[in-house]
């Protein structure tokens, strides 16, 4: 195994354990993309836990980028354009879709939720396809 | 409170999981998704992990009566194929594949300050409202 494969092995063990945190806790999935689409509404005391949880992913990047700033070390040089488009389709597709990796590929896939496994293999499919596109186009 | 608090140390474990695991790094990302080209095939790893640990880890805690910090249960119920999951899944893989960010990196790279980490999570709270917004279009 190459050191990128053990932290990547790492990391996602820390991923489950904190899904299974959020599971055994408070009996929530941990799926980040409808955690911040119920939390843009009205401000409301039964999404308390919803910012919590957002507020730790940032507390935890602020921390990682203090103590080990170089697995930032990297740039984000697509043009603006790209981005900009990329976050308007995976916030309205995983809202329409009821999830994004964490939700059905991290948890669902877990619980064996048929509709998290085809949900799963659908955008895997996708972005494949279309990073092969981009491949051939540009 | 030991709710919000539960929520909060697990936002932090998974942020660092996701630093550490390099899915942060859109580049990493793309090259996960190239398998016709420079395959990368380590990030297969963060989910391998994560999905083994809580195939394991799941059933265990599932098989109390209620979670250790709330009164009950909060999981889908749904069984459905239907061609919601079908099309925003499909949306989802293709402006992920345009960027090489999902949502929870996208969140977590707002700490470097980066332009276009911003570009994209302002873009997917607009693209999440706008779901919103167009809800009933899809009740059909």
């Amino acid at each position: 195994m190459t050191e990128s494969m053990i932290l990547a092995l790492i990391g996602g063990i820390l991923i489950g354990l904190s899904s299974t945190t959020m599971l055994g806790g408070i009996g929530r999935i941990t799926g980040i993309s409808g955690i911040l689409g119920m939390s843009l509404g009205k401000i409301q005391a039964e999404h308390l836990w919803r910012y919590a949880f957002l507020g730790g992913l940032i507390v935890g990047g602020i921390g990682m980028l203090i103590s080990n700033p170089q697995y930032f070390d990297y740039q984000l040089d697509l043009p603006p354009a790209q981005y900009i488009i990329a976050g308007l389709i995976v916030g309205y597709g995983t809202r329409l879709g009821s999830g994004c990796t964490s939700g059905h590929g991290v948890c669902g896939i877990s619980r064996t939720a048929k509709r998290s496994i085809v949900a799963t293999l659908v955008f895997m499919l996708f972005g494949i396809i279309t990073v092969a596109v981009q491949r051939i186009l540009l | 409170m030991k709710s919000t608090l539960v929520a909060f140390v697990s936002g932090i474990i998974f942020s660092v999981g996701l630093v550490i695991s390099g899915m942060v790094n859109p580049h990493k990302v793309i090259g996960f998704l190239d398998i016709f080209g420079e395959w990368d095939i380590s990030l297969m790893f963060v989910m391998g992990g994560a999905v083994t640990f809580n195939l394991i880890a799941f059933r265990l805690v599932t098989k109390r009566k209620e979670p250790f910090f709330s009164a009950d249960w909060h999981l889908p119920t749904s069984t459905d194929l239907d061609k919601k999951l079908l099309i925003g899944s499909a949306l989802f893989g293709i402006g992920w594949g345009i960027a090489g960010i999902c949502p929870g990196p996208g969140i977590v790279n707002l700490v470097t300050l980066k332009p276009e980490a911003i570009y994209f999570v302002a873009s997917l709270v607009v693209g999440m409202i706008l779901f919103h917004l167009t809800k009933s279009v899809w009740e059909k």
